[in-house]
C-alpha cells in the first residue's frame, strides 16, 4: 500500500462503533521487544543499525503476510509524511525524529504498526476502536507469537523481556486508552481523575502525549508499571479505572444537561457555527470546537451530524494532514485557511 | 477559549512578555504567571494569579513532566551513586554513570552488571522487581523451566515460613522431579 493511501484512509482509532465509543476513542497495546545477541540502539554503530533494520524487515515480513503489510523506511521519507504517521499514531515522535536506518511495518486497516529501531529493536502496536483492551491484547499477543517464530527475543527469567529503558522491562507492555472527557473538564473534575490515576501507577497524557494539557479534551491513560504484574493484571487494573472514569464522565454529562441545558446548547451550537463558517482557524481552536460538537452529538443536542466525520476531523485537521490534503507545504497562516476550507467542505457548508 | 483550571505555567508564561507583566489578583504582590479563563455556567471570568496563590486555591500547575527527567532524578538520588557510577559493562562498554545520564541501557547484559543499583530503580518505577508475565515460546523452554523452578522455590519458601509442611513437602518433591528431568541448567 502506498503511503499516500494510508494517509488519506480512515484510522482505526477514530472509527465509531467500538464499545463505549461515546467516551472511548480507541485502545492501543504496545509491546517492546529486543533481538537476542545484539546491543540496544544506543550502542549500535550506523552499520550495525542498518544491518539490524534489514534483518527486522525480513523477519517481520516473513512472520506476517507480506502482502498485507507494507514496510516504510523512515530515513528517506519526507518530513511531512513522517509527521502524518505521527499524527496517525502509527509511529512515535521519537522514531520520526531519530537518525539512522529505521522503519515501520503498517498492517491491514492500520490496526497494526510495528516500529523497528525505535528505542527498542521492535515496538509492536495494535489499535482497536473504542474500549477493547482484551481484543487488542489478544491480537498483540498472537502477533508477538508469530514474530517470535522468526526472532529470538532477549529475555531473562527474572526480569522478563529486557528493554533499553528499565521503565519498560518485564512484560514490555503499555496498554493505553484514549478518552474524550469534555464533561469532566467542564465541570472541573478532571484534576480529581488525574490524582486518582497517578496513585495507581497509571499515566495520563494528552492526544499526542504532550503533558496533560487538554487537546480537544482527549486524554490517554496507560499503565506505567510493566514489571511484577501479569499482562492480565495490568489490563484488568487499567480496565477497572477506565470503567470508573467512563461512569464519572457519563454522570458529568448528565449533570451538564440537567443543570444548564441552555448553556450546553449554546456552547455546542456556537462551536458548530464557527466550524461551519470560519475562514481562518487554528489547530488548537479546531480541537476545542470539535470536542464541543462531539459532546453535542452524543448528548443529542446536535442532530444530523455524522459522528464519524467529526472524529475523522480530529486527525485530518492536524498540521501534517492538512498539508498533505492540500498537496503543498504551507506556512502557519496558510494552514489555518486551508484547515477552515477543509472543515467546511467536510461538514457540507462549503 | 475555554479551559479547565489546569494551567501550564511554562507555555502560558512564555506568552506574557515583560511589557505586559500582570500582578497577581489575589496577593497583589507577586507577578502573575498563571492565567486562567474559566467559564462557569454562562459567566466568563479571567484570572491572573501567582504560583503561590494558584497553589493555595488548589489549582494544579501542570508542567511538562518527562519520564526521562524523573528517571534521571531518581537515579541521581541513589545513595550509592558514587560507587555505582564507575560500574562498566564488559559487553557493551557503557558505565552506570552514562546510563544515568541518558536513561537508556547499552545491552541486555547491563541488567546483570548494574543489577544492584537497578533494583532500587525497578522497585520505584514498577513497585516490583520480578517478572511474572508472558514467557517467550522459542527462547524458550529453558527460560520457562528456570522461571517455573524459581516460582516453585518461592512457593516452597513461603510454605515453610507459613509452617505448611505438607505443602512444603509436595513442592520439594516437585522440585526434585524437575531437577531430575534435567530442566535446570
Amino acid at each position: 500500500m502506498k503511503l499516500d493511501r494510508i494517509i488519506t484512509s480512515p484510522s482505526p482509532w477514530l472509527q465509531p462503533g467500538g464499545p463505549n465509543d461515546d467516551i472511548v476513542l480507541s485502545t492501543r497495546i504496545r509491546l517492546a521487544r529486543n533481538v537476542a545477541g545484539r546491543p540496544f540502539l544506543t550502542r549500535l554503530t550506523p552499520e550495525e543499525q542498518q544491518d539490524l533494520e534489514a534483518y527486522l524487515k525480513k523477519a517481520v515480513l516473513a512472520a506476517l503476510k507480506p502482502d498485507a503489510f507494507t514496510w516504510f523506511e523512515l530515513e528517506a521519507m519526507p518530513q511531512i509524511d513522517r509527521q502524518c504517521l505521527v499524527e496517525r499514531h502509527l509511529i512515535s515522535r521519537e522514531l520520526a525524529a531519530a537518525e539512522g536506518q529505521r522503519g515501520v511495518a503498517v498492517g491491514p486497516k492500520q490496526r497494526i504498526a510495528i516500529m523497528a529501531n525505535e528505542e527498542d529493536h521492535l515496538r509492536l502496536q495494535v489499535y482497536a476502536p473504542g474500549l477493547q483492551l482484551q481484543d487488542a491484547w489478544q491480537e498483540a499477543d498472537a502477533l508477538d507469537d508469530r514474530l517470535e517464530k522468526q526472532v529470538t527475543y532477549t529475555f531473562s527469567p527474572a526480569l522478563g523481556y529486557l528493554t533499553a529503558c528499565p521503565t519498560n522491562v518485564g512484560t514490555g507492555l503499555r496498554a493505553s486508552v484514549m478518552l474524550h472527557l469534555p464533561a469532566l473538564v467542564l465541570t472541573r473534575q478532571i484534576e480529581k481523575v488525574f490524582n486518582a490515576v497517578a496513585r495507581l501507577r497509571l499515566a495520563v497524557r494528552g492526544l499526542y502525549g504532550e503533558g496533560t494539557q487538554a487537546t480537544g479534551d482527549i486524554y490517554q491513560i496507560s499503565n506505567q508499571a510493566s514489571l511484577g504484574h501479569t499482562e492480565q493484571e495490568i489490563l484488568s487494573t487499567l480496565g477497572t479505572v477506565i470503567a470508573q472514569i467512563i461512569a464519572y464522565e457519563k454522570e458529568a454529562r448528565g449533570a451538564l444537561v440537567g443543570d444548564s441545558p441552555t448553556a450546553i446548547d449554546d456552547r455546542v451550537l456556537r462551536s458548530w457555527a464557527i466550524l461551519t463558517h470560519a475562514r481562518i482557524i487554528s489547530s488548537e481552536e479546531t480541537l476545542a470546537l470539535l470536542s464541543a460538537v462531539r459532546l453535542g452529538i452524543h448528548l443529542k443536542r446536535l442532530n444530523g451530524v455524522d459522528i464519524g466525520t467529526v472524529n475523522e476531523l480530529f486527525l485530518m485537521t492536524r498540521r501534517g494532514h492538512i498539508q498533505k490534503i492540500r498537496g503543498a507545504e504551507l506556512g502557519e497562516s496558510e494552514r489555518d485557511v486551508a484547515r477552515a476550507d477543509y472543515i467546511r467542505k467536510r461538514l457540507g457548508t462549503n | 477559549m475555554v479551559s479547565a483550571p489546569v494551567a501550564d505555567s511554562h507555555t502560558r508564561h512564555r506568552r506574557r512578555t515583560k511589557e505586559n507583566e500582570v500582578l497577581c489578583q489575589r496577593c497583589k504582590k507577586q507577578q502573575a504567571t498563571i492565567h486562567l479563563t474559566e467559564i462557569l455556567s454562562n459567566e466568563k471570568r479571567e484570572r491572573h494569579l501567582c504560583e503561590d496563590c494558584a497553589r493555595e486555591e488548589g489549582i494544579a500547575i501542570k508542567a511538562q513532566v518527562n519520564l526521562q527527567d524523573i528517571l534521571s532524578g531518581m537515579l541521581e538520588a541513589h545513595e550509592n551513586a558514587g560507587r555505582d557510577a564507575g560500574l562498566r559493562c564488559p559487553d557493551c562498554g557503557i558505565t552506570y554513570a552514562e546510563f544515568r545520564n541518558q536513561g537508556r541501557l547499552g545491552c541486555p547484559h547491563d541488567y546483570d552488571v548494574f543489577a544492584e543499583p537497578l533494583q532500587e530503580v525497578l522497585a520505584k518505577v514498577h513497585g516490583a522487581t520480578e517478572h511474572v508475565g508472558k514467557l517467550p515460546r522459542r527462547a524458550g523452554a529453558d527460560s520457562r523451566g528456570q522461571r517455573e523452578l524459581m516460582q516453585l522455590r518461592r512457593q516452597l519458601r513461603s510454605a515453610v515460613e507459613a509452617e505448611q509442611y505438607e505443602e512444603a513437602a509436595r513442592l520439594r518433591d516437585l522440585l526434585h522431579e524437575k531437577d531430575a528431568a534435567g530442566e535446570t541448567r
